[in-house]
């Protein structure tokens, strides 16, 4: 199980830092918000795997780590507002510039802006 | 406790001038006086204590982690420099106050002074490095201030950039040298630091520490081949070059080699660099201070000269040399300082500086001619004056050196012919401004300066007499304390009478002076031949090597900094590979001792999807909408993921920040190009995919190495503490808003922030509104189908029921704050989605600033309400109430913590997704393409 767990954050890493590294702002949106998946199952998984142990006293025998638990709750969200914050640059950059190359070209795409 | 006033007055003095600046110009010289004549009235007080040996220190921890305290020492070698900078200081402010121009700020003028005073205090009291290299940069920077003083003029501003730079490269090297010493010795005190000069000598770092500390002294003393920046240091106004430029911060230098003499001097390596800097200092000065024109040039190079010899005494490394160089500092401060501000006067009252229009001013201004003709002789070293005998004694000790077997005699022998053009300078100097014929069409007609202008110089040219005359009632006993502290050990006998007898010292003084007024009678053919020689201007280097310093930074940003966030990332991934790859192979093997868990067939599953998903992200990013759709596959596997492995309160998170995730992007999708042609080259994909798959495998195996790896967990305190400490169940929530609450609340600061910037972005936001596809077929008449308001809005009360229900069982149960917020803020969303912005805005009158601001706040004030009771910030507290049919119902304090996260994650959320969806809804209908400026009354709509 850990082996397929690992193999989803190493693919789901793989795959963000390769929308990362393209040259508009949208897949590079999408690619952060699949790398932030991958690090919330990373930073979750410091807590190692536990089948029915939900962290709740009183409700399972063993507990599974509840410190990554809350940490990566509030990461998710802070996750969500830093995706939020990054869509809205672009469109802002867009809306100001014209273009949604994030390569350091200048150049206008014809026939898009409809 | 004095020695801290002593080193802090003339700070709290800067603050002076610039008050005192409006009650007129006297007033402001006379209440600027003030703070330096406390401080040198306190340290004259303490000089009988130090003159009987003792030292006086003064030491308040700062950051002990560091070695840095704040400590101050007054021994002779700082009394000495004290009552120099003080004394002269004063004499300065007095000067000052009639050379400077109505139109020069002299507030402005009189703080910086000020702060270069106490700056240059902190340097010779200080009894800790670091504190020491502090305020050695200071000097630097208000010596800058103070060049620059007339920032109008190109030529002071270059100056005080090319001391700026010199000097603080310098220091630089100095904080080098002193973090190796204090490494060295394991203690940054100066008090343990000059105890352990065997220690030093014999370490393995000393040569590396000794040339790191001599860059500093050589560079802020102007020693070659470091003197360049003097000369043009003099754009500086003349009360500057008079303080900093000759009697004080130039000595800084000679003043750090006088205070590691003790445990730096002796070795080969110190008698060979310092020694010869000296040496040539000597030599290179006194030649060209000969040919210049210019009044402070000629002193500049004088200073640079002087400054020369007494770094040589220092590399002679007897113990008499040093004690003559320690009276070399006070004389050269004397007569250099008088003879400065004689030149400010003269430049004053002509208007010019150059020799060859300043002629017979003797006749014009006798009595500062007389004054300024002693100081002179002062500094050629003629009897009866203070500056023959440090030269006596000076040619005396390079008489008795052996430092260079069989050619030591070269040293006294080039001494001498430095004090031939010393003598010859002077002679220039008195002869071409005060005498030899008229002047040549001055701007000025000459005439006595006012009769405080030439107080200082009185005071200074007494001085040189007295010294000159009674020296061992004037300057022994300072000078023997002084030397105390130099040498470290007992003083040796030494006399300092005006004759010793017929010797060769003597010789050497006679043959200087009779050279010196040869070479003067023949400067007409000295001045002939130097003329052939095309003088270098350092400014013109110096200005050139940064300029081309300059540009090489900016090629290299230019190119690291292109613009492109593609490579930054693709650098960023790849310095992260390489240094975390390097030492992340320590791993292999990487499965570790920890039983894993069985595979099964639903995980299984859900493996093949997220991986089908993810791939099919990648693939069809190009496709939008569609890459959207596998995205949010992704999503609720990983949702699913946290279920599966006993995080409930993940899992709704995960599920609730989807929906709303997509929501956005799916707006956003509206406003961004819709298709996108694929444009990364075959080689750059490639690489990427190389970046990618390494990337990938690292973290993958480092995740695998971390889960098959056994741990010890802080887990079982929160586990236990949960109930009896915190009140609730549900550990993950108890964490979030009681054992790190403090993290939460930065956390939902950081959301607040988040969604206020992005309402500030939007707000003045021109965005492209598209009102028709790709394939030109206009979007949707039908804007809000009925089917799904109505469904929307008979959930809401449902949603917000559930919302409330997540919210109070948070504690206890899976749910709480930021889920129940999320779950509220999709149930307003599918409002706003349904009906449209408009039709919200009148009917939800809700302001998401406040909400997100009163959210921030409760949780604060609930954190503050434990100051209440004397706890510390965000204190939790809990009890357990009995109400009538309810039962047992718990109140704490945690739960309104999480009413305020509650509230923040709600406002935030639907600030951010309703102020971006009300621009997809006006104008949708539109039909011409169009940049639409939204007009300003839907400006204020659906906050």
């Amino acid at each position: 199980m850990e082996a397929l767990y690992a193999f989803c954050v190493g693919l789901l890493t793989a795959s963000g830092v390769f929308l990362v590294l393209r040259s508009r702002t949208f897949p590079v949106v999408v690619g952060l918000t699949l790398l932030a998946y991958a690090v919330n199952l990373f930073l979750f998984a410091s807590g190692r795997l536990t089948v029915a142990g939900v962290p709740v006293v009183g409700q399972s025998a063993t507990y599974a780590d509840p410190l990554p638990q809350a940490l990566v709750l509030t990461a998710i969200v802070i996750g969500f507002a830093m995706t939020a914050f990054v869509v809205i640059l672009a469109l802002r950059a867009r809306a100001d510039l014209g273009s949604d190359h994030v390569d350091g070209r200048e150049e206008q795409s014809n026939g898009e802006l409809n | 406790m004095k020695l801290l006033l002593i080193a802090l007055l003339p700070w709290l003095g800067a603050l002076v001038p610039l008050f005192s600046e409006r009650f007129g110009r006297t007033t402001c010289a006379w209440l600027t006086t003030i703070g330096p004549a406390l401080a040198l009235v306190l340290t004259l007080v303490m000089l009988p204590s130090v003159f009987a040996g003792e030292l006086v220190q003064v030491r308040y921890e700062w950051v002990p982690q560091l070695g840095l305290s704040l400590a101050f020492r007054l021994d002779g070698l700082a009394l000495l420099f004290a009552i120099l900078i003080l004394g002269i200081g004063l004499l300065i402010i007095l000067y000052a106050r009639y050379y400077l121009h109505e139109k020069d700020s002299m507030g402005r003028f009189y703080s910086m002074l000020m702060l270069f005073m106490g700056a240059m205090l902190g340097i010779v009291l200080s009894d800790n490095l670091i504190q020491l290299w502090m305020f050695w940069e200071l000097t630097s920077v208000s010596s800058f201030l103070l060049i620059s003083f007339w920032w109008q003029r190109s030529s002071s501003r270059k100056g005080a950039r090319m001391a700026l730079t010199v000097t603080g490269a310098g220091g630089l090297a100095l904080l080098a040298g002193l973090l190796l010493i204090g490494e060295m010795v394991g203690s940054y005190d100066l008090s343990v630091v000059l105890e352990s000069g065997n220690l030093l000598r014999e370490h393995e770092w000393y040569s590396t520490a000794l040339v790191l500390v001599l860059l500093g002294a050589f560079t802020k003393s102007a020693q070659f081949p470091f003197h360049f920046w003097l000369p043009h240091a003099m754009a500086a106004p003349t009360p500057v070059s008079a303080y900093l430029h000759s009697a004080t911060m130039v000595k800084a230098g000679i003043f750090l080699l006088a205070r590691f003499f003790p445990v730096l001097s002796g070795t080969e390596l110190w008698v060979i660099l310092v020694s010869g800097a000296g040496l040539c200092t000597l030599l290179l000065g006194a030649y060209f201070a000969l040919f210049k024109h210019d009044l402070k040039s000629l002193l500049a190079y004088s200073t640079i000269s002087h400054l020369g010899l007494i770094v040589l005494l220092f590399g002679l490394s007897t113990q008499l040399a040093a004690i003559a160089a320690v009276f070399h500092i006070i004389n050269h401060a004397t007569f250099k300082a008088s003879l400065f501000m004689a030149v400010g006067i003269v430049d004053h009252e002509t208007g010019t500086r150059d020799m060859r229009k300043i002629h017979g001013m003797f006749k014009y201004m006798p009595y500062t001619a007389v004054l300024a003709m002693v100081a002179a002789l002062a500094m050629a070293g003629v009897p009866l004056l203070n500056g023959f005998l440090s030269k006596e004694m000076f040619f005396a000790e390079t008489l008795a050196q052996d430092l260079f077997g069989a050619f030591s005699w070269v040293i006294p022998v080039l001494a001498t012919v430095a004090a031939i053009f010393s003598v010859a300078y002077s002679f220039r100097f008195i002869h071409d401004v005060f005498f030899n014929g008229e002047p040549v069409d001055l701007p000025k007609s000459p005439h006595e300066p006012p009769r405080y202008m030439r107080v200082p110089i009185e005071v200074l040219v007494a001085i040189c007499l007295a010294v000159g005359i009674f020296p061992g009632l004037a300057v022994y006993d300072i000078l023997r304390a002084a030397s105390s502290s130099v040498l470290g050990t007992e003083v040796p006998e030494f006399s300092l009478a005006i004759w010793h007898g017929f010797n060769l010292p003597l010789l050497m003084s006679a043959v200087a002076l009779l050279g010196g007024l040869a070479v003067y009678a023949s400067r007409a053919k000295l001045f002939r031949f130097q003329a052939r020689f095309r003088e270098p201007d350092a400014n013109l280097i110096v200005e050139r090597e940064i300029q081309r310093f300059v540009r090489a930074c900016q090629r290299l940003t230019q190119g690291l900094e292109n613009g492109s966030l593609q490579r930054y990332l693709g650098l960023l991934f790849l310095a992260t590979l390489l240094m975390m790859g390097s030492v992340l192979i320590d791993l292999v093997p990487l499965a570790g001792s920890r039983e894993m868990l069985p595979l099964d067939g639903v995980a299984i599953t859900a493996a093949v999807l997220l991986a089908v998903s993810t791939l099919l992200t990648v693939l069809w990013h190009n496709q939008r909408l569609i890459a959207l759709l596998m995205l949010s596959v992704v999503g609720l596997i990983v949702s699913i993921i946290f279920a599966r492995f006993s995080a409930p309160d993940l899992a709704m998170t995960q599920l609730a920040v989807e929906i709303v995730t997509i929501i956005l992007l799916i707006l956003a999708l509206f406003f961004l190009p819709q298709e996108m042609p694929r444009e990364s080259t075959q080689a750059r994909v490639l690489r990427d995919i190389v970046l990618a798959v390494l990337s990938g495998t690292m973290i993958g195996g480092v995740c695998y190495a971390l889960m098959t790896r056994p741990l010890t967990s802080i887990a079982d305190y929160f586990l236990a503490e949960s109930k009896p400490g915190g009140g609730g169940t549900n550990v993950v929530n108890v964490i979030l808003v009681d054992f790190r609450g403090f993290d939460t609340m930065g956390e939902i600061t950081v959301l607040g922030i988040a969604a206020l910037g992005i309402y500030k972005l939007l707000m003045h936001a021109r965005l492209h509104l598209p009102t028709r596809d790709a394939n030109g077929r206009a979007w949707a008449k039908d804007k809000h189908p009925p089917l799904l308001a109505t469904v929307a809005q008979s959930l809401l009360p449902l949603a917000l029921l559930v919302s409330v229900f997540i919210f109070l069982r948070g504690h206890n149960l899976p749910g709480g704050g930021f889920i129940a917020g999320l779950v509220t803020s999709v149930a307003i969303i599918l409002q706003y989605l349904s009906h449209g912005v408009e039709w919200i805005k009148d009917r939800l009158k809700l302001n998401y600033q406040t909400m997100i601001a009163c959210g921030l706040l409760i949780a604060t004030l609930t954190g503050m309400g434990s100051w209440l009771f004397g706890r510390p910030f965000l204190t939790s507290w809990f009890d357990y109430l009995n109400w009538p049919l309810v039962g047992e119902f718990e109140i704490a304090s945690a739960i309104a913590f999480d009413l305020g996260v509650y509230l923040t994650v709600v406002g935030a959320t639907v600030l951010i997704l309703a102020n971006l969806g009300k621009f997809s809804t006006p104008f949708r209908d539109a039909v011409p393409d169009q940049v639409v400026d939204r007009p300003s009354t839907n400006r204020k709509e659906a906050r």
